[in-house]
């Protein structure tokens, strides 16, 4: 056997010494530029929370204002041409917009033409003569009585009221002339102008009228699509990827399919928007907008990342797992679900939840099988048109009322939360499968 | 004893087995009887082809992709590598204990239950209880783990790991049990007691045994076998072959000169 080098005298050389030295500089650059890219990375995601949280804020409150409101009969009386004799008939036949305008009078001496009169009016959302209507089928006794009431305030007003009108801007300029800034100025000066949570957001649907647009819609709509996309996408992906990784032969068409399935999941999303719109609108004829065509749309396009995802993590089951069930005599089934599956649990969830996640913000696909339609009503069921969060944003920020861009960045935090959400679901679910495994 | 032995027909018999990985020629035209209530041992260098020929008696190394196995292993004058075989079943006949412990990832009373479990051995709760405190009693285990048994195996040590899954092994009372070197995670006490279980299970089974410990080979063995470069270079009594062996490389390899 030859012998080693004299070792011991290379140990003493001043290069070793250099060459720890050079060491310790790597490992500290290498932790600081780690640190540097955690820092950058941090400071994006800071940025964009404070400059969506900041525009949101202002979409979640609402402008209301107290006005004080004669009930006067003589509006209330039947009407002369017909007869009407049901008491909720004749309200809803009643001019709330008098009854308003009237008020609007007496808070206002100065308003003494017609034009003048429907200014003021506008002050108030459209939401504002229902809100009047309810008060009075619901308590008919106040009629002939004066009543405050709060009434929402229309979304001019609000973007007054928040500050994102500038009143040095010249008045032609301007959405808000000066004659309602110093209404509001008298209003705000009595203290009626106040500001709410907007419950409707949460629970309305869509509308042209941003004071009363709500998220309720879109999030069932969103809801409901990631229902049918888990359900479907979820088995085929898992069991595709189960048979492939532990059944198949490995030959010609399993290593062309496998090629298959990896460049899938690099085409772009629109292009399985398009797939959906030949496969489920034309040849399957399904409802055009609803969740069950763009939960399946979503699905076709989940459907490689799950597989892949779910492919790697059966792939990084240690063998030896295989080879103790195989002993004992568990059929090739047994040995797939018993052990090998369970085993590969977690990374099978997190990849189905990176898919759903990609398919929760996804907008392309759904803009193709026309998920793109403005839908006041929230969906019932999975054929209902709906649309979904991330299309709501995209039609709000297309939107060209100011107030729609605080409702988009709302909107956004909204998506953001159940992205949380779904990723929080995801770390349980992989804690509470994670097994140890031996290497 | 050896008379009797002789006259019975062999549990196993191999009939020049040629295994091949690929090009490797891992094992090299055995053949080889293996009795009922024998314990024969397999010994020789390593990468002899020892784990390989082991793995053909209860077809473990279908499951390696490039793995080519040709010849005739014969169980109860059965070509176990005959299309009709239920190879399932096969292995559930010939039990196997592996040279890395693996245990299951669950706990250390379903890792034994599990045989008995899916073959429907048990047929009730108290059943099965008894099937894996025999079991672990057996394997020298029960001890050191009666009062966690809702441990998961994989937590327990490397010698204590070794046992469970010779327990697990033994649980769905095989007719043949392979065991690929059981011991070499073990400490002396350990090995002791499982060279106890292998001597108590020895009537009843026909028990292979690959190790690396000439001692061990000579305390419990009845028969022994030597590889080489994959041949079978020797085979029969123990005493014969730690006495008197009739090829120089395995007197050689006995007594520590072949590398
Ligand atoms: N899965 C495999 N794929 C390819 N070659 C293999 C495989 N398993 C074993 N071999 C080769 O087959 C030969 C015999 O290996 P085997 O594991 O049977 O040796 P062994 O006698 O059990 O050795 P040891 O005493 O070290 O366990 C070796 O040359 C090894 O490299
Ligand atoms: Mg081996």
């Amino acid at each position: 056997m030859t012998s080693l080098p004299n070792l011991k005298k290379r140990w003493g050389r001043p290069q070793v010494q250099r060459r720890l030295r050079r060491r310790y500089i790597y490992e500290r650059i290498f932790r600081m530029l780690g640190l540097a890219a955690i820092g950058v990375a941090g400071l994006a995601l800071a940025t964009l929370i404070v400059s969506v949280g900041k525009n949101a804020f202002g979409g979640f409150v609402q402008t209301s204002i107290d006005v004080d409101i004669y009930l006067n009969p003589e509006d209330l009386r039947p009407s002369s041409a017909r007869y009407r004799h049901d008491f909720a008939e004749r309200v809803e036949s009643a001019d709330m917009r008098k009854l308003l305008a009237d008020a609007l009078e007496r808070q206002f001496p100065d308003i003494d033409t017609d034009s003048e009169r429907r200014r003021a009016l506008q002050l108030f959302s459209l939401q504002a003569r229902r809100t009047l209507r309810d008060y009075i089928t619901a308590t008919p006794e106040k009629i002939g009585q004066t009543v405050r009431m709060r009434l929402l305030a229309s979304d001019d007003v609000d973007q007054v009221v928040k500050g994102n009108i500038d009143p040095r801007v010249p008045e032609s300029d301007r959405r808000v002339k000066d004659k309602e800034l110093a209404w509001l100025a008298a209003l705000r000066a009595d203290g009626r102008i106040s500001r709410q949570l907007s419950t409707t957001f949460f629970t309305g649907g869509d509308s042209r009228e941003p004071e009363i647009a709500g998220i309720f819609g879109a999030i069932i709509g969103s809801v409901l699509t990631l229902l049918v996309t888990l359900l479907t996408a979820f088995p085929i992906g898992t069991l595709a990827a189960i048979y492939l990784e532990e059944f198949s032969p490995q030959n010609r068409l399993t290593a062309f399919i496998e090629v298959n399935i990896n460049n899938l999941a690099a085409v772009p999303s629109i292009v399985f928007g398009l797939l959906g719109l030949s496969l489920f609108l034309s040849i399957l004829e399904l409802p055009r907008s609803s969740p069950l065509v763009g939960g399946l749309t979503l699905a076709l396009m989940t459907l490689p990342t799950i597989i892949i995802a779910s492919r790697a993590s059966l792939r990084a089951v240690p063998q030896g797992l295989r080879t103790a069930a195989q002993g004992l005599g568990a059929s090739p089934m047994q040995v797939v679900f018993h052990h090998v599956v369970p085993s590969a649990m977690p990374g099978i969830l997190t990849g189905t939840i990176i898919g759903l996640s990609r398919g929760l913000g996804e907008t392309a696909p759904l803009l193709m099988i026309g998920m793109v339609a403005f839908v006041v009503s929230t969906p019932n069921a999975l054929t209902d048109a709906a649309t979904v969060l991330p299309v709501q944003i995209f039609l709000w920020a297309d939107s060209p009322e100011r107030a729609f861009v605080e409702k988009t960045s709302a909107a956004i935090l909204v998506l953001l939360g159940f992205l949380l959400a779904v990723n929080a679901l995801a770390v349980w679910l992989r804690q509470r499968f994670e097994v140890h495994i031996p290497d | 004893m050896t008379m009797a032995t002789v006259q019975t027909p062999p549990k196993i018999s191999a009939q020049g087995v040629n295994v091949f990985y690929g090009d490797t020629h891992a094992v090299d035209n055995v053949s080889l009887d293996l009795y009922q209530d024998e314990v024969t041992a397999l010994i020789g260098p390593s990468g002899c082809g020892k784990s390989t020929f082991l793995r053909c008696l209860n077809r473990m190394n279908d499951t390696i992709a490039d793995c080519r196995v040709s010849g005739q292993i014969l169980l109860d004058d059965e070509d176990i590598y005959a299309s009709q075989i239920d190879v399932v079943q096969l292995r559930a006949r010939v039990g196997m204990v592996f040279q890395k412990p693996n245990p299951f990832p669950k706990s250390i009373y379903d890792n034994v239950a599990y045989g008995p479990r899916i073959h429907g051995l048990a047929d009730t709760r108290e059943d099965l209880d008894e099937i894996v405190a025999v079991s672990l009693e057996k394997a020298g285990l029960w001890d050191e783990v009666k009062d966690r048994l809702d441990h998961l195996g994989t937590t327990l040590s490397g010698g204590q790991q070794q046992r469970l899954c010779i327990a697990r092994a033994i649980a769905i009372d095989p007719e043949v049990i392979l065991m690929d070197e059981p011991c070499s995670a073990l400490d002396p006490i350990a090995t002791a007691k499982v060279e106890a279980l292998i001597e108590e299970l020895k009537g009843g089974y026909a028990i292979i045994l690959v190790t690396h410990s000439m001692q061990q080979a000579a305390r419990i063995s009845q028969k022994t076998a030597f590889f080489h470069l994959g041949q079978l270079i020797e085979f029969g009594d123990t005493t014969q072959i730690f006495t008197s062996p009739t090829s120089g490389r395995t007197r050689d390899y006995i007594t520590g000169r072949l590398v």
